[in-house]
């Protein structure tokens, strides 16, 4: 079925890559929590970090935080500063509290942070102590979503990484969907896997903690994200094999990906084709009238996710839009080598940022929509030009055929604003 | 180490950043972890600004780590300095800078930048949000006033003195310093400086030329005002004119202050006779639990009780810094004082007092709803429907105004929302009839209403009195069982009949 993809150009695929450092605006991998724990239900993810990190959480979460959520910050104090025993008998405090008061959490994660990392605090020590005294009640498990290690969705594959050595071994030759998705997206794919043949899919990470998939030699795996470079090599250390493909955004995407896997395991390509052509047809004609809000239109992806390569692959092959350039805060070339073949010839490709210098290609580029955080909208806005703020592509179900109109829609709605607005 | 999941204010260098997004020219360069940015969003997204916050950061990252950072930190100030040409810098640490002990003062220094550079020293594991704005505040003043400037001679001339305090982020400062900025110019008086909102470092040099200063928001600005009376011997009016009460004493302060022989007549606020009105009645000893930044929160509670008649149950801040003022405060009204900034704390005291209206911050707004009580928000930290379009102060005569409407206004919704719930039962409102105006098609069994009827729970209430305590109007439901628990028990009383419910009742009347 991928013969049904534009030729395959030279692309980006050998491109240089622009390589900046200097000011970044992103968020750091604590922010990852505010999906991960509406995603593991049974889980509390405690931050052990500073009062930045406890606003920064705050701020991110917006209303979610009124909602009872399983996350929290043991905020680091001047006397914890003082000598490094005291922090440790303070953290098994904050933690013996915390499971008295939430006896239903069953899988506790700390979360390092940047005071923690700089100041030392053994959290992999601190989780085996505290686990062994939990032992018959949570898991406690830890990973860093320190903004010096991780940027924004690294921190979800830290999380994950951090799930996979407690993961059961198996012989089975099981296939696992890795990578956080939306529900709704999650029970689409299995329905489509079980229409294929496939009738067991795993995905990692599960929604209960008790849940979690097993792994082992024989494992397949199909990453839904392109941020799971650690998450990777973990399963790879247990023997799993990675099934390459491009990442499921859009109609082909989602073809390719779901075709990729659906070889790996052995399934009848004319079968698979039966049964994706409907679905397959639904997305295209759900992107049919946003192809012509967007085609010829140019776009400049700022670096925030990860997600910036694949959705201009989307957004250019499927759409027909313009990518002036693309930031990424981490490109992961071999995860993504087939994503970059099909990005048009001439796409600057950028890793990293110095955001005072790329603001200055923005400006002198005046592409038609900006894609960027929201320290940057409004005042790209201010300026005049069209944003897309890139937070709403994390918190948004966007992969699948049944959400490849969305996804079209929200590059197209800020420029239909632009136009409906009389001011 | 303190378990945390909600936080009225954020760390000391968000302080400093809200003094430096409201002024002009002034960069700030923070040492700071990449991450550290997602303060610029309260800023482009809450308060809805067109412009980034004139802030660098270094964000380094962990391959920094090492001797790595302090150069990174003087390359960022040199480039920003480069880009932006301000005026003024300040420099300074975030949390995690502040551990891996660069020294942004001393690299800044040895760089030589041709503008001055003010250092700030902001304890991030000690110190909060409105601690870091006072003390940025007070460091720009100091090094930036010119110390021999002077008021001209006052013969000729109309009395000038600066407003202070109002920052970026601020519940409300753009309305409030355009309230105040009207009112005195009424009185005969011209503002000579506003400061940080708005200024330049080259406004802040003659900040000494002024008569006299308005302290409007001693969060942030009371160390500056202090420091300007030891300085230039200018006074400092001290009184926050939010409530009608409260700015008939400002004006007189500050008449007193500029040596006004007498006060001009002054625009009138409907506050007074609004409140007056048959109408308000019903507010009478209505019970209100305020919450907020101490200035709020004092203020909120005076305007509560003598200006719209109600009893304050509860008063508290969040602030520690203005502790002493809040517990002066508490005093007034008889009320224990509640300096905490655990909101589980505020969410105990609240639920212990039951209150008919809560006054307090987004978070106040939060429990209120979970408790289903009307609540109205006074102070920061607050979201983004608190920075309105439209013209809302709450400093002067207008604030009055504003004042009544945004207060009673959910008390009115709440009292419809009782008459709904009274007469649910009744044919014409039944659950199950729909709305008569939207045709006769019959909706059949309707959703439940979400609008549960509790019950209560307690032993010892007969079934029949537990159905009267049902038909008592919700919002004084919880105090009508507590009053009787508490009855009954005072008098050993095991099982709450009708007769007790209306004994503890008679006993209770006011």
């Amino acid at each position: 079925m991928s013969a049904s993809l534009p030729i395959a150009m030279p692309g980006c695929a050998d491109a240089p890559v622009l390589r900046e450092r200097g000011q970044r605006e992103v968020f750091c991998g604590l922010t990852g929590i505010v999906w991960l724990h509406r995603k593991i239900q049974d889980a509390f993810f405690l931050v052990v970090g500073s009062r930045t990190c406890a606003h920064l959480l705050q701020s991110a979460a917006g209303v979610m935080i009124f909602a009872e959520p399983r996350f929290g910050t043991a905020i680091i104090e001047e006397r914890d500063l003082a000598g490094m025993a005291d922090c440790n008998e303070e953290l098994d405090r904050v933690v013996d509290r915390l499971l008295d008061r939430r006896p239903e959490i069953k899988l506790l994660f700390l979360v390092g942070s940047c005071p923690s990392e700089v100041i030392k605090l053994d959290l992999s020590r601190a989780a085996q102590r505290l686990s062994v005294k939990h032992a018959s009640r949570t898991a406690i498990l830890n990973y860093s979503g320190s903004g010096i290690e991780t940027t924004f969705t690294e921190g979800e594959d830290a999380c994950l990484a951090a799930l996979v050595p407690d993961l059961a071994a198996t012989e089975a030759a099981n296939l696992m969907i890795v990578g956080a998705l939306p529900d709704i997206v999650e029970d689409q794919f299995r329905r489509l896997f079980a229409e294929l043949g496939i009738a067991h899919v795993d995905c990692l990470p599960a929604r209960r903690a008790g849940a979690m998939p097993a792994v082992g030699p024989n494992t397949r795996y199909l990453l839904a994200q392109p941020f799971l470079g650690e998450t990777a090599r973990a399963l790879e250390d247990r023997g799993a094999t990675r099934i390459d493909a491009l990442f499921p955004f859009g109609a082909e995407g989602t073809t390719e990906w779901l075709h990729a896997a659906a070889m790996a395991v052995g399934i009848d390509e004319m079968h698979f084709r039966r049964v994706v052509a409907g679905p397959r047809e639904r997305a295209k004609r759900a992107l049919e009238p946003m192809r012509e809000r967007l085609a010829g239109k140019s776009i400049f992806f700022l670096p925030d996710s990860q997600l910036e390569v694949p959705l201009a692959r989307f957004l250019a092959t499927e759409l027909g839009m313009l990518p002036v350039e693309v930031g990424t805060p981490y490109l992961h070339r071999r995860h993504l080598a087939r994503e970059l073949a099909l990005l048009p010839a001439g796409t600057v490709i950028s890793e990293g940022q110095d955001v005072d210098r790329q603001l200055d290609r923005v400006r002198a580029a005046r592409p038609d929509l900006t894609v960027c955080g929201l320290g940057l909208a409004n005042p790209l806005e201010g300026e005049g030009l069209a944003t897309k703020w890139a937070i709403e592509l994390v918190f948004s179900p966007i992969h699948g055929f049944e959400q490849a109109g969305d996804l079209a829609e929200l590059f197209a709605r800020p420029l239909r604003r632009r136009d409906v607005l009389r001011l | 180490m303190q378990l945390a999941v909600w936080t009225y204010e954020g760390p000391p260098h968000v302080g400093a950043m809200r003094v430096a997004t409201a002024m002009e020219g002034v960069h700030y360069v923070l040492h700071a972890p990449q991450g550290d940015t997602y303060a610029d969003l309260l800023f482009t997204m809450i308060e809805r600004r067109a412009k980034r916050p004139p802030v660098t950061y270094t964000t380094f990252q962990a391959r920094d780590l090492g001797k790595d950072t302090a150069h990174l930190f003087q390359t960022a100030a040199r480039e920003a300095y480069a880009r932006f040409q301000p005026q003024a810098m300040l420099v300074g640490a975030s949390c995690t800078a502040e551990l891996i002990q660069d020294d942004p003062a001393g690299l800044a220094e040895a760089m030589r930048l041709p503008c001055p550079v003010i250092a700030l020293e902001l304890p991030s594991y000690q110190r909060r949000e409105s601690w870091g704005a006072s003390e940025t505040f007070y460091q720009l003043v100091r090094a930036l006033a010119d110390r021999d400037a002077r008021p001209a001679p006052r013969e000729g001339r109309r009395p000038r003195a600066n407003l202070l305090g109002p920052t970026a982020l601020g519940f409300r400062h753009r309305d409030d310093v355009i309230e105040v900025t009207r009112l005195l110019e009424t009185m005969g008086i011209d503002v000579a400086l506003v400061v940080p909102l708005g200024a330049s470092p080259a406004d802040l040099a003659a900040i000494g030329t002024a008569d006299f200063n308005i302290c409007l928001y001693p969060e942030t600005a009371d160390t500056a005002c202090r420091w300007l009376e030891r300085t230039f011997g200018q006074k400092t009016v001290r009184t926050v004119p939010i409530g009608h009460g409260a700015t008939m004493d400002f004006v007189a302060e500050v008449a007193a202050a500029a040596g006004l022989a007498d006060i001009p007549a002054l625009p009138h606020s409907n506050l007074p006779w609004w409140s007056k009105s048959v109408d308000s009645t019903y507010l009478t000893a209505k019970r209100v639990f305020v919450f907020g930044d101490a200035t709020h929160a004092i203020a909120a509670a005076r305007v509560a009780r003598d200006e719209l008649g109600f009893e304050v149950v509860g008063l508290g801040c969040y602030n520690r810094e203005f502790a002493r003022d809040l517990r002066e405060a508490a005093k007034l009204y008889g009320v224990e004082p509640l300096v905490t900034d655990d909101y589980l704390a505020v969410e105990q005291a609240i639920q212990a007092a039951q209150p008919e209206l809560v006054l307090g911050t987004q978070m106040e707004r939060h429990i209120a709803k979970r408790l289903r009580i009307p609540c109205a928000v006074i102070s920061s930290p607050v979201h983004v429907q608190d920075f309105p379009a439209r013209y809302s102060p709450q400093m002067g005569f207008e604030g009055a105004n504003v004042l009544f409407d945004t207060w009673v206004h959910p008390l009115v919704m709440g009292l419809e929302e009782h008459l709904l719930t009274m007469f649910r039962d009744d044919f014409e409102f039944s659950d199950a009839h729909g709305a008569s105006h939207l045709g006769h098609a019959h909706l059949g069994h309707a959703a439940p209403t979400t609008a549960s009827v509790e019950v209560p729970e307690a032993e010892g209430w007969t079934p029949e009195a537990e159905r009267e305590l049902l038909k008592i109007p919700f919002f004084v439901r919880g105090k009508a069982r507590r009053n009787t628990e508490a009855f009954a028990a005072g008098r050993g009383i095991a099982s709450i009949t009708l007769d007790t419910l209306y004994e503890a009742k008679a006993h209770y009347a006011r």
